[in-house]
């Protein structure tokens, strides 16, 4: 992964589209299928709104993510990565979730030895009935991530 | 190369109001691989699917994208319809969006780029799926029956008929439920207990049905078709074989305690049944009060001494009972929200403010005051009564949004058996207003005001307290504007139906998800309304939310329906979207072993060096041991790294090509 510093220019160029002058990140959700995934389609049968940034992607348990997927979203150029279970002791493998809650802590110790913000990082439990919740969080962490500005790795790969 | 097809739907105007279909329609066209793009208003429908089979066949597609609503939803659908036409079922990817796009976000052009993007995801995705061949493994045909009221006993003696193995778990000494503490059930006046007894007593010697009361679920391992069970069967301290039933022990026990069952209003022993006609007749001995385990094994024994055929047993332990069921019905039911958390309504504090539940103990002629309607306080009969309700229910304060359903109901109900038993006294009626939807339901709340003389009064309690001997009341009629003001001997609280208070325990135990307010969810409102997510366990009755008993009944029978169907074969199809090891890459750390939640990863010798092995029949799929293999030498069918890393690379790959730089390799 080679981080250039002039990659700032280009960054301009694409993340701040033709005449829109908000700054639009890309957001990697990885939702387990359980409990997030259903939340995130509760948000949608209840119609609570919120940013378009997030761009979820499926799976079993959140356990499933490994280092590898996160990093790789973050190679790619994504500006934040949301990592969503089922509360804790409420895994439908049981304990799958204890697994991920250990390990985003040290993705993000490892972020921020590479020199990206911890913060673009986020992990969170939302159950199959928290529309409103999943709403909510995605609301604020697409907030956190505009406030730390697009990713010095975007566009750099 | 594959030949993907990518089928965009409209959902009528649920994504193409929101979603510029032909727009996504025009970029889909210039993924690569994809060599087929269609619309269709209603993809799902039945000629939505035959145009997908059609294109399957004319344009030699090897895999589907259907950008519709969520997986969720309709994944099972399309991947039958892909079936059907040849391709192996796995080979379909879905980009959701309904739910997480149309749905949520309301500009237009962001919702489009989303949707393209989403596209792009699933088509990458897609591309590198591979064919998936379902596991089958064998049904064990005995289904277990969590709670013993009318829900689970209709669901037991259902599936018993259809002639299949029942366990059926009560944690009370008996079965019954609710149902058998109340008088007569609206609005047909059934006197409660005697539609319900014969039930019990069918239960009681089916043969295909064994009865475990006074018995709790412990531990539930296992999966659809092969659910390990551990039952905890507390010790009743009475020989359930030598017993007989005759009840002289209840006699000599000296201790009276304030029953449970008659919430307080009446007495029972240290050694009782709840009530006479209790499933099994034998009683139990309640170990916190009997003096033998309170004061020293010497002491009273007078149950003993009393008991004609030597069942008494005081040194009887728990039974810990392990079984397999092949399916679980969950029917546990619900607990009322307790009055006393309002204060202003003087409930737990006034004597004469009691539950709907109590009064309806109160009228049973098999109650604690033998049907007689009396104010607790003093005895006497009261005259005035004021029925209070959604005591709980409506009530955001009280962290109760929902409406119980079957109050207004039976708040009418007591209403005509106050008249019919005390035919001098007035029944008042506070309701926000009256939910009478059912079968006879509004023709009975009308009889009720007409022919019995019940007066409603739109509008809220804001007070009750006490005035002498008598409670005022204190109100608004809403509709004529002004305060009002009732003196009543006896006032009847219709508190809220709430979900039992240990169900959040429960639901961790059966790995099924609850609401918010600890009510089990349902697969999906309206078309799997008995189901829970967890294949294999389904729920009937108030359990998973307000229920009366016709519904509870139906739903108990509904559910009973879905286990035969799963027992009607004998082998399952399993969810082949599991674990595998590649042993040539494995360094034989056996991270994986550790966090496995299932132990189906064993250690193996391959060539002498030590290696995972993940068991088929055992691994459900979570995915968690190929997150911390280091050397990526679990397979995650169905969710594989590559699978993955193409799904997160794909929303990049516009922005890198514009800024030529090159993707990076997985
Ligand atoms: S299934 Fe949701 S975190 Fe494991």
């Amino acid at each position: 992964m080679r981080v250039l510093a002039h990659a700032r220019g280009s960054i301009t160029k694409t993340v701040i589209q033709k005449g829109q002058n908000q700054f639009n990140p890309i957001i990697i959700g990885f939702l387990c299928t359980w409990c997030s995934y259903a939340g995130a389609d509760q948000a949608g049968v209840s119609r609570r709104e919120y940013p378009p940034n997030i761009l979820p992607i499926r799976v079993m348990c959140s356990g499933r993510i490994s280092p590898h997927h996160i990093l790789k979203a973050f190679q790619m150029g994504a500006d934040g990565v949301l990592v969503a279970g089922c509360h804790l002791g409420e895994c439908h493998y049981i304990r799958g979730n204890y697994m991920t809650a250990k390990r985003i802590p040290v993705v993000k110790e490892l972020l921020s030895f590479m020199g990206l913000s911890p913060q673009r990082l986020g992990l969170t439990w939302v159950s199959a009935s928290e529309g409103d919740r999943f709403a909510a969080v995605v609301r604020e962490f697409t907030e956190q991530i505009r406030e730390l500005g697009p990713s010095p790795l975007r566009g750099v790969s | 190369m594959a030949r993907v097809g990518v089928f965009v739907c409209w959902c009528g105007s649920n994504i193409a109001g929101t979603v510029d279909i032909e727009t996504v329609l025009e970029a889909a066209r210039r993924i690569a691989e994809v060599v087929h793009v269609e619309d269709n208003k209603y993809t799902c429908s039945e000629s939505g699917q035959q145009s997908i089979k059609k294109a399957i066949k004319e344009h030699d597609l090897d895999r589907v994208v259907v950008a519709s609503c969520s997986p969720l939803m309709h994944e099972v659908t399309f991947r039958r319809c892909i079936e059907s036409a040849g391709l192996n079922p796995y080979l379909l990817e879905m980009a959701n969006l309904r739910e997480h796009c149309s749905w949520v976000h309301r500009n237009r052009g962001e919702a489009t780029d989303k949707a393209i993007k989403l596209i792009g995801m699933a088509v990458a995705k897609v591309r590198r799926l591979e064919p998936l061949i379902p596991i089958r493994m064998p049904v064990e045909k005995r289904a277990l029956v969590l709670g013993g009221g009318i829900a689970g006993i209709q669901a037991a003696l259902d599936i018993s008929k259809a002639g299949y193995l029942v366990t059926l778990v009560e944690r009370l000494p008996t079965i019954g439920g609710h149902m058998a503490q109340l008088d007569k059930t609206f609005p047909t006046l059934d006197c409660s207990a005697c539609i319900l007894t014969p039930k019990m007593g069918e239960v009681l010697h089916d043969e295909n049905i064994e009865l475990l009361t006074y018995s709790e679920v412990e531990e539930v391992r296992g999966w659809v078709g092969n659910f390990e069970v551990q039952i905890r069967k507390k010790a009743r301290s009475v020989d359930m074989v030598k017993c007989t039933g005759c009840g002289e022990c209840i006699e000599k026990c000296p201790l009276k305690l304030p029953s449970e069952w008659d919430l307080g209003l009446g007495l029972r022993k240290a050694i009782y049944r709840p009530f006479p006609q209790a499933v099994p007749g034998v009683p139990v001995i309640d170990r916190e009060q009997c003096f033998v385990f309170t004061k020293g094994k010497e002491k009273c024994r007078a149950c003993e001494r009393a008991c004609p055929a030597d069942a008494i047993d005081f040194e009887q332990e728990d039974e810990v009972i392990k079984r397999r069921f092949g399916a679980i019905v969950v029917a546990t039911g619900f607990s009322l929200f307790d009055e006393k958390a309002y204060g202003e309504y003087g409930g737990g504090q006034y004597k004469d403010v009691i539950s709907a539940l109590q009064f309806e103990r109160m009228v049973n002629a098999a109650g604690p005051t033998g049907g007689h309607i009396i104010k607790p306080s003093n005895g006497r009969e009261p005259r005035n009564v004021v029925f209070v309700q959604c005591v709980g229910s409506r009530d955001r304060a009280k962290g109760i949004p929902y409406c119980s359903k079957i109050c207004c109901m039976y708040t009418a109900k007591q209403a005509l058996l106050l008249k019919e038993h005390l035919p001098e006294s007035q029944a008042y009626i506070f309701c926000i207003d009256i939910r009478a939807g059912g079968k006879n339901y509004e023709e009975f709340v009308n009889r009720v005001q007409s022919e019995y003389g019940a007066i409603y009064i739109r509008g809220r309690v804001s007070r009750i307290y006490e005035r002498g001997d008598k409670l005022i009341v204190k109100g608004t009629d809403t509709l004529a504007g002004i305060p009002v003001e009732v003196e009543a001997d006896l006032v009847v609280l219709a508190t809220a139906i709430a979900s039992q208070s240990d169900s959040p325990q429960l639901a961790r135990i059966l790995r099924i998800p609850y609401d918010e307010h600890g009510f089990f969810s349902e697969a999906h409102p309206k078309l799997r309304p008995v189901e829970s997510v967890t294949r294999g366990i389904f729920l009937a009755g108030a359990c998973q939310s307000p229920k009366d008993i016709p519904d509870s009944v139906a739903t108990a029978g509904a559910a009973a329906v879905r286990v035969c169907e799963l027992f009607a074969s004998d082998e399952l199809a399993l969810e082949p979207a599991i674990a595998l090891v590649d042993a040539e890459r494995c360094s034989g750390c056996l991270n994986c072993l550790e966090v496995c939640p299932f132990e189906a990863i064993r250690e193996e010798r391959v060539d002498s060096r030590r290696v995972a092995s993940v068991s088929e029949s055992i691994c459900q799929g979570c995915g968690t041991c190929a997150a911390v293999c280091r050397s990526e030498a679990i397979t995650m069918k169905g969710f594989t790294s590559p699978q993955l890393y193409s799904q997160i690379a794909a929303p990049f790959e516009e922005i890198l090509k514009e800024l030529e730089v090159e993707m990076p390799s997985c």
